[in-house]
């Protein structure tokens, strides 16, 4: 259970207590993937696994920009769970949808992270790159219509900016002058391929001139960076200063998903991000260097560690879904879709026909 | 009373539920002040404001994922796509997201989409599409395609309101040509029900949209010349379709005629045939028969399209075939 509750602040403000929730999201990040690594591995994850090591700080500190409160929504991406940890979801929903459960959020239809839930403010991505940025466009669309003091943010990967429907949403929303923060989190590859192979533009962030909106670009693996830069785009959208493009550079320290053995990476590179640009080790040498004790952060990891293993207990036990659970909610009307004949059971179609009295009289 | 015409009876349907309901909106190009290419939105702009019947850049994937994303949020969206034919650009925002969205994300997404469709007006390859069929293979949208005034309003008001994504086609060949007195009141059509648009007791041709008339004429005509009794059934909504409706022609006429103007191969005529096999087999008296466009993109001058298209001659002649099974 996810029992910080975070709380708004000014750009650069933020106090303590705040400080150490990023520290907090961070950890339960990369500990809850962990996790999901074992489970993995004891072949409990069903589906494949989609790590953020290294990305943990681009995807915490600029959720945190968001305001809960105002009912400000999010649409994360596949790297990151930090944003939606950072708005309320669970660690026990997490493994329970990597686990396919009966009670997972999506009860069983869709797989990883891709599950959302409005109230709390996210909403679920779907595989098709750079769509959620249209839908998001539409979200922040409808807070502009009711006058609404809210904003949305949506993520996307280096790979996403090639799609048609990066640029048609990105476009409409800077048109419309939606509320909307679209972060692009450069991490370096689209599985496995290169930015250089992806696009001729130098930096992501210039993508912002052709829409005509500002573009930022910022230290993604500096998490009060990413908060800064990300919180002064959300103000500028609440203001109805519209979108603003920003592009995090961070670096994907693990494959695509589990299976990919990265042996398209230069000798060397993941070493070099790992042992100079560990998102976590820079924060937390930020915060020895404000005073905070090694004792507080390990309360923080012990409290982490408590939570993750009650998750995983649970959605141990939960259970798979129901078979016939997945002819539910296709449509509001009907609500249910009729069973295959064939699944009946001994009731075939043709055995329960009527015939007409006539039926095998004809002659021709 | 004044008739109304096809065309008025969309347009009536969306400044009555825009009247009615302040989350109903329209985006599409040029829709606003133009009023639309065909006119369909003009003076919606004018009543609701530009906030209300927003002009969007050329952008399908985006009309259709911003409608999405404000449908989550309890607006009631309606898209129109300018042409048709333009919904395939949004094909993988429609089937991907908003099909998939209330199953998978218990997130729903009560839009319509609608715009000018199918051909006779020598509009070429891009301006005459009937992309329905592309449709149907896709659970969570739902397809309806009316042929007569009253069906349009009624069903428009009933797509508006549904919670669902429902796909309108409207029929650009019956924009200005179909006109009838309107019911008044809150004209609501079900989707989901057919319609019977002639009862008859030999043949049944089971059609929607522009080959609605076509059937009409045929009937009327092999009522004349042949004596042949035919039954003419709109099916009005595709996705759900009216099974009900269609075993209860089957097993009144015993003898079908599938008629639509899309292309042949994969088209809606083979499910409602296969529909039959499964459904009422031991009721017909013959094979199920298609008419259909041929299996090719439609061509723009008038011999080439007149002999793609199906004609009510083609109808004609397949129900004599029928009938002398």
């Amino acid at each position: 259970m996810a029992t910080a509750v975070r709380r708004s602040a000014p750009a650069n403000t933020l106090d303590r207590a705040q400080k150490l929730e990023l520290y907090y999201y961070m950890r339960l990040t990369r500990s809850l993937e962990e996790r999901l690594v074992n489970l993995y591995r004891q072949t409990k994850v069903v589906g494949g696994l989609f790590r953020s090591l290294g990305q943990e700080a681009d995807a915490v500190g600029s959720a945190y920009a968001l305001d809960r409160k105002q009912g400000d929504i999010l649409s994360p991406l596949i790297r990151n769970l930090g944003s939606m940890l950072v708005q309320g979801a669970e660690p026990l929903e997490i493994i329970r949808q990597y686990m396919a459960k009966g009670d997972s959020p999506t009860r069983g239809r869709e797989l990883n992270i891709h599950y959302g839930d409005l109230v709390r403010g996210f909403v679920g991505q779907i595989s098709q790159l750079g769509d959620m940025v249209p839908v998001m466009a539409g979200v922040t669309l409808s807070f502009k219509m009711r006058g609404q003091d809210r904003v949305g943010l949506v993520y996307v990967g280096d790979g996403a900016t090639s799609t048609g429907a990066f640029h048609e949403g990105i476009n409409f929303a800077a048109v419309q002058q939606c509320p909307l923060v679209v972060i692009v989190e450069n991490n370096g590859y689209a599985y496995s391929t290169p930015l250089s192979k992806q696009t001729a533009a130098r930096d992501l962030k210039d993508k912002a001139i052709g829409y005509g909106i500002p573009g930022e670009q910022a230290d993604g693996n500096d998490v009060l960076a990413t908060y800064a830069v990300t919180k002064r785009a959300v103000d500028r959208a609440r203001k109805g200063g519209g979108p603003t493009l920003i592009e995090l550079i961070t670096y994907r320290r693990k494959g695509h998903a589990e299976h990919d053995n990265q042996s398209y990476v230069p000798p060397g590179e993941i070493e070099r991000w790992e042992k100079a640009n560990d998102p976590i080790d820079r924060y937390v040498a930020v915060l020895t260097g404000e005073g905070v004790t090694d004792a507080e952060l390990h309360a923080i990891d012990e409290r982490i560690r408590k939570e993750i293993d009650e998750a995983t207990d649970q959605a141990d036990a939960s259970p798979m879904p129901e078979p016939t659970d997945a002819l539910v909610g296709v449509y509001a009307e009907p609500g249910v879709i009729p069973p295959l004949w064939f699944r009946e059971g001994v009731r075939s179609a043709v055995a329960t026909h009527e015939r007409p009295a006539s039926w095998g009289t004809h002659d021709g | 009373m004044a008739e109304t015409t096809y065309l008025e009876a969309i347009r009536e349907a969306l400044f009555e539920e825009m009247e009615r309901d302040p989350n109903v909106f329209c985006l599409g190009e040029d829709i606003g002040a133009y009023g639309g290419a065909f006119k369909v939105t003009e003076g919606l702009a004018a009543r609701f404001g530009d906030a209300r019947v927003i002009d969007t850049p050329i952008s399908e994937a985006a009309i259709v994922g911003a409608a999405a994303g404000a449908a989550h949020m309890g607006m009631r969206p309606v898209c129109e796509m300018q042409f048709i034919d333009f919904i395939s650009c949004a094909y993988d925002m429609l089937t991907n997201y908003v099909a998939t969205a209330r199953y998978r994300a218990m997130l729903g997404c009560p839009m319509v989409v609608r715009g000018p469709s199918g051909g006779y007006v020598r509009g070429g390859p891009f301006h005459s599409q009937n992309p329905e069929a592309a449709f149907l293979h896709t659970p969570g949208l739902k397809i309806v395609y009316p042929s007569t005034a009253a069906d349009a309003k009624g069903l428009l008001k009933s797509a508006i309101r549904d919670d669902d994504c429902v796909l309108y086609f409207e029929h650009k060949y019956l924009y200005r040509r179909i006109k009838e007195e309107l019911p008044t009141g809150d004209h609501l059509v079900p989707i989901g029900k057919a319609r019977t648009a002639r009862e008859g007791k030999d043949v049944s041709i089971i059609t929607y949209a522009a080959t609605v008339w076509k059937a009409l004429e045929a009937a009327e005509q092999l009522d004349k010349t042949d004596g042949v009794s035919v039954e003419v059934i709109d099916l009005r909504s595709l996705l759900p379709m009216d099974d009900e409706a269609i075993v209860a022609t089957v097993k009144k006429t015993n003898r079908v005629l599938v008629v639509h103007e899309d292309t042949r191969t994969g088209g809606v005529a083979g499910e409602i045939a296969a529909r039959i096999n499964e459904l009422a087999f031991e009721w017909l008296d013959a094979p199920v028969l298609r008419v259909t466009a041929a299996d090719v993109p439609l061509p723009y001058s008038p011999p080439l399209e007149d002999y793609v298209l199906p004609q009510t001659a083609d109808i004609v002649a397949a129900v004599r075939r029928l009938a002398q099974y």
